[in-house]
C-alpha cells in the first residue's frame, strides 16, 4: 500500500520535471534570439540557426537518453541528468559575450556566424536536456499495454511545458527581467529539480527498505 | 447648402483613394507595396496601419522632400561645424535620403544598411536610388555593419538611424550597448541622428538611454507630433547662437529640397532645458530590451 502511495508520488514527480524541462528548453530557445542579436541581428537567418541546433541536439538528446535508460535506469540517475542539464546551461550566462565575440570576429558571414554561435551555447545543454523526454518513459511504463498511453501523456505534458515556456518568456519575463537572471533561474530550477528527484529517490529506498525489514520480521 | 453639399461631396471623394498600386511583393521582412497617387509615389510597408508611407516622392520634382520627418533630419546639419565627408544611413526606405545628400554633397560618402534586399530593389527600380563608388548600399543587419565598421576603424561625420519605422522594432538597434558602439564610429565632431518615436512608454525609455551614452541631446518634432528626431553630438551640443549663424548659413542650400532649416530649428529643444522623463526610467540593453511590448 505504501508503495503503491510513493509510486503515484514518484509518477506525479516525474511530470513535473518533463514540464519543467519543457519550459525551460523553449524559454532558452527563445532568449537565443535575444543572446545572438547584438553580434548577428535579427535577420530570419539566425531563428533557422537557432531552430536547427535546438532540434538538431533534441535529436541527438533523444538517442542518448533511450540508450542510457537501458542501463540501471532509476530516479536518482534522472535527477543527475538535471543536474548536468542545470550546469551546462551556466556557461550561456557567464561566456556568451566573448564566445560570440570570438565567432563574430572570426566568422563574417553571419549566417555561419550564429549557427556556430548558437552550437557553442545550446548545443549540450539541449542535448542534455532531450534526454529527459525517453528517460521519462522509462521510469513511468510499468506495462507494454499502457507505454502508448503512457508516452502520450508525457508528450502532452512536457509539449505544454514548451508551450508555456514560450509564451510566459516572451510576453511576460523578458518585460520584467533580464536575461541573464531568467536563464539563471531556469539553470537553478532545473538544479533543484535534479536534487529533489534524487533526495526523493533516497527516501522512498529507505521507506521501502523499512517495510521490507517490517514484513521480515 | 449645395455649397455644402458639393463641399461634402468633394471630400467624400478626395478621401476615396486614388492610388494605383504599382508593385506588391512580400519580401523576407515584409508586405512591400508602391503607390501611384497623381504625382505622389509612395513606399508602404504594410496595408493595414495608418502610419504607413516609408517614403515618398514628388515624380514630377524628386528632389523636394516629401516626408516632414525627412526634413528634420536636416536638423542634423546645425550640430556640424563643416559639411559631411562620410555619411552611415541605416534603413534605406526609398533611398531619398541618400539622394537629397548626394546632391547637396555631391562628394560625400554615402553609405545605406538595409536589412531587406527586396527595398533595396525596390528602391532603385522605382524611386532612382542613385548609387557609385561613393554611394553604396548593403544587405546587412545594422548592428553587424556597425560593429564590423568598427573593428575597421571607420568614422563618420553624420550617422543616421532611420530603421524605426515599421510595424515591428529591431530592439537590439535601441539598446545602450549599440548606442556606444555606434557613438565610437562617429568622428570627433560627428553627429547622430534618430528618427524615432514621440508616443507610448518607449518614449522615456529610449530618451534616458540615449542619455546615458550621450548626455543631453536634442528632440525635433514636427507639429504633429507625429515623429521626434533624437539629435545628439560626439562633441558639445552648440549654443543657441551658433544655430543660429549655421540657420542664416543653411537656409539657401537647403531651400531646394523644400526643407525650411529656420522653421526646423525653432522645434528644437534641448533635454538640458527640458527634461520630460523620470530619472528612475529604466535604461533598455542588450540584456532589457522588450521594445515592441512597450510601444503599445
Amino acid at each position: 500500500m505504501n508503495n503503491l502511495k510513493n509510486n503515484n508520488l514518484q509518477n506525479a514527480l516525474i511530470y513535473l520535471l518533463a514540464f519543467s524541462s519543457g519550459f525551460s528548453i523553449m524559454g532558452i530557445e527563445l532568449l537565443g534570439g535575444r543572446i545572438l542579436a547584438p553580434f548577428f541581428g535579427s535577420s530570419v537567418h539566425i531563428w533557422g540557426s537557432i531552430i536547427t541546433v535546438f532540434m538538431l541536439s533534441l535529436s541527438f538528446g533523444y538517442l542518448i537518453g533511450g540508450k542510457l535508460s537501458t542501463k540501471n535506469a532509476s530516479l536518482t540517475r534522472y535527477g543527475c541528468i538535471f543536474l548536468f542539464a542545470g550546469v551546462t546551461v551556466l556557461p550561456i550566462v557567464l561566456w556568451s559575450g566573448p564566445i560570440m565575440e570570438s565567432i563574430f570576429i572570426n566568422i563574417e558571414d553571419s549566417r555561419y556566424g550564429s549557427l556556430a554561435a548558437s552550437m557553442a551555447l545550446f548545443f549540450i545543454p539541449t542535448i542534455i536536456l532531450g534526454m529527459i523526454s525517453p528517460y521519462s518513459v522509462r521510469l513511468l511504463v510499468t506495462d507494454k499495454e499502457r507505454s502508448g498511453q503512457v508516452a502520450g501523456v508525457l508528450y502532452f505534458v512536457s509539449t505544454l511545458g514548451s508551450a508555456l515556456g514560450t509564451i510566459i518568456t516572451s510576453f511576460y519575463f523578458v518585460l520584467f527581467f533580464e536575461v541573464n537572471s531568467i536563464i539563471l533561474t531556469f539553470s537553478l530550477a532545473l538544479i533543484l529539480f535534479g536534487l529533489v528527484a534524487i533526495t526523493f529517490d533516497k527516501f522512498s529506498k529507505n521507506s521501502i527498505n523499512e517495510t521490507a525489514e517490517a514484513i521480515h520480521e | 447648402m449645395n455649397k455644402l453639399l458639393l463641399i461634402c461631396l468633394l471630400f467624400t471623394t478626395s478621401s476615396i483613394s486614388f492610388a494605383n498600386v504599382i508593385h506588391k511583393e512580400r519580401s523576407l521582412y515584409r508586405n512591400i507595396i508602391v503607390e501611384d497617387n497623381y504625382n505622389l509615389r509612395c513606399l508602404k510597408f504594410n496595408v493595414k496601419t495608418s502610419k504607413t508611407n516609408q517614403s515618398c516622392l514628388y515624380k514630377d520634382d524628386p528632389n523636394k522632400l516629401v516626408f516632414n520627418y525627412t526634413k528634420l533630419l536636416f536638423s542634423s546639419l546645425l550640430l556640424l561645424e563643416n559639411p559631411p565627408e562620410k555619411i552611415l544611413i541605416v534603413g534605406l526606405g526609398g533611398g531619398t535620403m541618400s539622394n537629397t545628400l548626394h546632391q547637396l554633397y555631391p562628394n560625400a560618402i554615402i553609405e545605406n544598411v538595409e536589412i531587406d534586399p527586396a527595398v533595396i530593389k525596390v528602391a532603385r527600380q522605382y524611386f532612382s536610388f542613385f548609387e557609385n563608388d561613393n554611394i553604396t548600399s548593403k544587405v546587412q543587419d545594422g548592428r553587424i555593419y556597425v560593429k564590423r565598421a568598427a573593428m575597421k576603424k571607420q568614422k563618420y561625420d553624420w550617422i543616421i538611424l532611420d530603421a524605426f519605422n515599421g510595424d515591428y522594432i529591431p530592439e537590439h538597434l535601441l539598446t545602450k550597448e549599440f548606442l556606444q558602439e555606434t557613438k565610437a564610429l562617429l568622428s570627433e565632431n560627428g553627429v547622430l541622428s534618430a528618427n524615432t518615436f514621440s508616443i507610448s512608454d518607449l518614449y522615456a525609455h529610449e530618451s534616458a538611454t540615449y542619455e546615458a551614452v550621450f548626455g543631453d541631446f536634442f528632440n525635433v518634432r514636427n507639429r504633429k507630433n507625429s515623429n521626434r528626431i533624437i539629435l545628439t553630438s560626439n562633441a558639445a551640443l552648440p549654443s543657441g547662437e551658433v544655430i543660429i549663424e549655421r540657420v542664416k548659413r543653411l537656409a539657401k542650400d537647403l531651400s531646394p529640397f523644400g526643407v525650411d532649416i529656420a522653421q526646423i530649428s525653432s522645434n528644437m529643444t534641448s533635454t538640458k532645458e527640458e527634461q520630460d522623463w523620470s530619472d528612475d526610467t529604466k535604461i533598455l540593453t542588450d540584456q532589457y530590451s522588450p521594445a515592441n511590448l512597450l510601444n503599445q
